[in-house]
This record gives structure tokens, sequence and C-alpha cells, in this order.
């Protein structure tokens, strides 16, 4: 900026204070004049059960205008909107096949059969009667991250539609383990087939080793029942597996020798890979992390900003995160809240003086068994670019001089790349 | 984390010696197999044939049940409408196919999944109308349409776990999933 311009923005400045004190001088205070009515009145009553403030109305997670159908996609987590870990129920984010069944507790059953020595029904009461297990998860569709496949980048991305699809609760149930001893499994047992009472009786294949380890099946979140999207009464809770292998309305395990290979994990849920390969059974989620602020199409002023962002992974605990204020070329470590458990989302938060010059702003995570996040270069030398699944790359936001944030990812060499426009269920949520 | 719900559950089961004599909560009603089938109302169909019904359908019968039921969404031949595309472009699929053309004949592996989703979840809004001779029939029609499999080959419980989808060749196992179940292998 030369000095002829600085001297008349200074000046047009100079003249806007002017006509602020002018304007304001009658009754001008910093006290907003509304701050002091709800003293002089009764509030609300007391009420059976909560609602947050009528003011947070617009905290709501993100469905795209271009799904086609409301009964199946998948709708976003509006992640920088939220503070600290757990995803609060009415937000973690959905993913139907068939729509949300709506099932009565006192028609519920499980059944366990197949290569098991008794067959067993059970009840909810029934399952609420073995001993419980209570642990924080983070469960992830693996279509997350989806939108990175565009080239160029979508330059209207903000943190919920880069990594929505991700969402973290307290789940309590009682341990897969103890219902497969307690229905007795059979020499030669395998695999599970797991099935959902939705309109799409929705199945999967799970290793029985798996099931025994610490797969969960779940019927409260966050304190209370299972909220019906989630899959009330019960569902599978997978920790640090796709979320599309965590079963909803979970209505019966079969248990077998081999693979279903349903539809969900042969057309849908596997990888095309950068050689040509297609890759089933991708099911560990790789670690992730998103900056929620600054984010994409956020608005920053100059002075101290505490960066704040969301990491997990599902090989384990998160052990650090770092961050980058100048577009990867330096890194810095980040704090981390709470420690972090496994399998579950922690917090990180860097302490940021911006100095009102344009940047990109970057975070990667690395988990304890030293898996971290790709660049965009990297990840497409493993992944093919139309695969649709497991995007994991470091997602960067630019902010620009006048502090507005934006998607900051680079434009790839190579054919320019859209999510399927038409025709294609998404679980990325946008197609 | 296995073994310390393995010892919660034990700790609960020191508290009845009934209980830790067998091992078990003694929680749950058995089912005898009459009853697990009553409750199996849309069994699964796994990729060596077990689990498919009895009954039988040809292209032609299938080429009525896909315009009935299926063409409103999928295209009047399976190239896709409102919802997912059924019949493809030639495979393979490669890394310039556009994803919305993955579809049965480049992208599906097991004909056998064809059968089990059909009977699962198809039709979206009246799942489970169909009759088994019904799914079979326009199994038979889908891959016809794809050219997997000839016009004259009636789809069944033998001929369809025979049927070979070209997708087949091109998917592996996730090394990582391999590396951790040496053991698993693809059917």
């Amino acid at each position: 900026m030369n000095r002829r311009k600085l001297l008349q923005l200074l000046s047009k400045g100079a003249a806007a204070g002017a006509f602020v004190k002018l304007s304001g001088g009658l009754a001008q205070s910093k006290i907003p004049q509304g701050a002091t009515e709800s003293m002089k009145v009764l509030g609300a009553t007391l009420r059976e059960y909560g609602e947050r403030s009528e003011f947070e109305k617009d905290v709501i997670r993100y469905i795209s205008p271009n799904l086609r159908s409301r009964h199946t996609g998948a709708d976003f987590a509006p992640l920088e909107k939220l503070e600290g870990v757990i995803t609060p129920s009415s937000l973690h984010f959905e993913r139907h096949h068939g729509g949300v069944p709506n099932v009565n507790p006192a028609d519920y059953r499980l059944v366990i059969h197949g290569m098991v020595e008794r067959p067993l029904m059970f009840t909810l009461q029934d399952l609420k009667r073995f001993p419980s297990v209570t642990r924080t998860y983070f469960i992830e569709c693996a279509g997350n991250g989806q939108n990175g496949y565009r080239n160029p980048p979508d330059m209207t991305l903000t943190a919920t539609r880069s990594r929505g699809l991700v969402s973290n609760s307290s789940w309590t149930g009682v341990p897969l383990s103890i219902l497969l001893k307690e229905a007795g499994l059979k020499e030669g047992a395998r695999w599970l087939i797991p099935e959902g009472q939705d309109a799409a009786a929705y199945t999967r294949s799970l290793p029985l080793e798996k099931a025994l380890d610490d797969v969960l099946v779940a019927y409260a979140q966050n304190g209370e029942a299972i909220r019906p999207e989630q899959g009330y009464p019960v569902r599978l809770v997978v920790p640090g597996w796709e979320g599309s292998i965590q079963v909803k309305w979970l209505r019966r395990i079969q248990v077998t020798d081999t693979p279903v290979m349903s539809k969900d994990e042969t057309s849908e849920y596997t990888d095309v890979m950068a050689d040509g390969k297609i890759y089933a059974f991708t099911w560990v989620m790789d670690p992730e992390s998103i900056i929620t602020y600054p984010s994409g199409l956020q608005q920053i002023q100059r002075g101290f900003h505490e960066i704040r962002g969301l990491a997990w992974s599902g090989h384990g605990r998160i052990r650090r995160v770092e961050i980058s204020l100048d577009g990867g070329k330096s890194w810095k470590q980040a704090s981390l809240e709470p420690a972090p458990d496994a399998l579950s989302v922690v917090r990180f938060k860097y302490n940021w003086v911006w100095d009102g010059k344009e940047t990109v702003i970057m975070s990667r995570a690395w988990d304890e068994k030293g898996n971290t996040q790709p660049t965009q270069e990297e990840f497409f030398a493993k992944w093919a670019r139309n695969n649709r699944y497991h995007y994991n790359a470091i997602q960067a936001w630019r902010i620009g001089a006048d502090g507005k944030v934006v998607n900051g990812d680079k434009t790839l060499a190579g054919a320019p790349a859209q999510l399927g426009a038409v025709g294609r269920g998404g679980c990325g949520g946008e197609s | 984390m296995r073994r310390k719900w393995f010892y919660l559950a034990l700790s609960a089961l020191a508290l009845s010696a009934l209980v830790l004599a067998q091992g078990r909560y003694q929680i749950g009603t058995p089912l005898n197999e009459q009853e697990v089938q009553e409750w199996n109302i849309r069994p699964s169909i796994l990729a060596n044939g077990i689990g498919l019904p009895p009954g039988q359908g040809t292209v032609d019968e299938g080429a009525k049940v896909y315009a009935t039921h299926c063409a409103g969404c999928h295209g009047s031949s399976g190239e896709g409408g409102a919802f997912t595309r059924l019949v493809s472009e030639p495979f393979p699929i490669t890394k310039e196919t556009d994803s919305v053309d993955f579809a049965i004949g480049n992208y599906w592996q097991y004909a056998t999944t064809l059968f089990d989703y059909t009977r699962r979840a198809m039709p979206f809004a009246t799942p489970g109308i169909l009759s088994n001779d019904e799914v079979y029939a326009v199994v038979a029609y889908i891959l016809y349409q794809n050219g997997v499999i000839d016009e004259s080959e009636p789809m069944n419980a033998q001929t369809l776990p025979r049927v070979q989808m070209p997708a087949r060749a091109l998917l592996e196992l996730d090394p990582g999933t391999q590396k951790r179940f040496p053991w698993l292998k693809l059917p």
C-alpha cells in the first residue's frame, strides 16, 4: 500500500468514527438494552425434557441440496459450530439406506443364530441385564472427506462439509463377546453377519476376532437411549472401523464360516486404488484431523486466535497433532484436550496471533502406531482419483488479507473430478 | 481391552455360584430351528450360494418384472435414472471411469450379491414384495443386460452361484486387513 492510499483510508476511517460519535450521542451505552430484561420477569417453568436455547436453532446438520432422496444418503455434523469432543446426539451425522425405522422396544428382539450351540433371542431388557461397558468412541462414515476428491477443490467448502461425517459419543452396551459366549460358538465359526431392522435389512460381514475384541451391542448414547437415527434401540459399535459396518437397529446376527459379500461391502465401501485394483474390507479408519476454527467461509480479524480442531484415528490413540501456519513448510505442536482416549476424538488447540498477512493453515494428526495424514499428492499416489472413500489428506484453509477463510487445498494436475452428480447414492452425502 | 471386559464379566459371574458353574449368565430365550426361520425373513445369501431359495426365473420374465418394479428409478433398461445405474460401460473400470458409471457388469464382484440385495432391499419403497421367482428373473435380466449371461440361461440356486462376474478379477483384500487377519480369504 502506498502512502497516498494509506492517507485516504485513514481519512475515511476518521470520518466514519466522527459519524458514530454524532449519531450515538443521545443514548449510547455499552450495555445491550435487553441484557437485564430477564431480571424483571419470571422465567420459563420446569419442563420434563430440555431443549436448547431458541437462539441456537441455526446449529443444525448439513443436508446437501443435491440429494435425490432423504431416505438414503448422509448428512453432516456441524463441526465448526461445536465445542469439546462429544457430539450432541441430535447433531450426530446420519447415514441411512432405507430411512429411519420406528422400532417399538416392546417388540424388539435380537437373535443370534447360525454356527452356535444355542440360538438365542434377547429382549432389550435381557441385553440390559448383562454386565455393561461405557466407552467414548468416534463413528466415521467411510465417505468422510469425499469432497476432497473434487478437482479443482470446492472453494465453498466448510469444515462441516470437509469432515462432518464423523461424530463422537459415549456408548453404553454389552460386549458382543458376552452374548456370543452365551450362545456358544461352534468350531469353525469365523464371521458374523449382523442385520438391521430397517427397510434395507442392512447387512455386513464382521470377523469374529474383532467382535470378541471390543465390539459393543450398544443401547445408550451419551447417557440416554440411542437416538432413532443412530439405531434405536440397539446398534453395533465397532470401534475404529468404518461407520457402515456398525449396523444400526440390530435385529439378527448370523454366525458363519464365510463372509456374505453383501452389496455394501462389494459394490460400495470397496476402494479403487491408484494401481487399478479394488480393495475389499478396508475397515480401519486412518488418522484424520480438521481445523474447525478458523475454517472455510469464516471471517477472522487481526490479533489473537485459538486455533481449534478435532483429531481421531481408527488405529488407536492420537499421539500428537501438528499445526502449520505457513502452508506446510513448518509444523508446530498443538495441545490436546482431554487426554486422548483410544479410538475417540480429541480436541487440539494452538495459540496464534494473526498479523493480517495472507497465509495457509493446516493440521495433521499422528496416532500411537505412527500413522499420519498424507498430503493430497501422497494420498492420490495410493488411492485412485475416482475412488469414493477413506479420503484423509491434510485439509488446508487459506486466510486472505481480508480475513476471509476459504478452502486452501491445491488444484491437482490431471483431469477435473466432480462427485457423481446423478445416478449414485453417496455416503459422502453430497452426490 | 478384550481382556479387561473378560475380567469384568468374570467378576460379575463370581456373584452367582450357579451361573459360574455354567460359565454363562442364563439370559435370553433359546430358539429352535423353526423359530429362527420365522425371524429370519430375509436370509443372507452367501457367495457360495448357501441361502438361495428354491425357484427360478428367466431373462424374459425378468424384463417384465424390471419394467414394473425397477425402471422408474433405474431407467428403462438399467442405464440409470433418478437412481443408480445398473447396466455398465464395458468392463473393466479404469482410473478414468467416472464413479457414477460403476455398475453391475463392471464393478459388482459376486452374482449372489445381486440376489441377496434385490430380495433384501428392493424395490426401494416397497422392499420384500417380489417373490423368489421374480427375484431370480430380474437378476437374470440384469445380468443379461450387462452381458454377463446368455439370454437362454435361467437363474436358480444352482446356476446363479456359478456366474462369474468380470470385476471379481480386480478385487483384492486390503493389505492391512490381510496382515491383521492372515486367515482371511475372499470368496
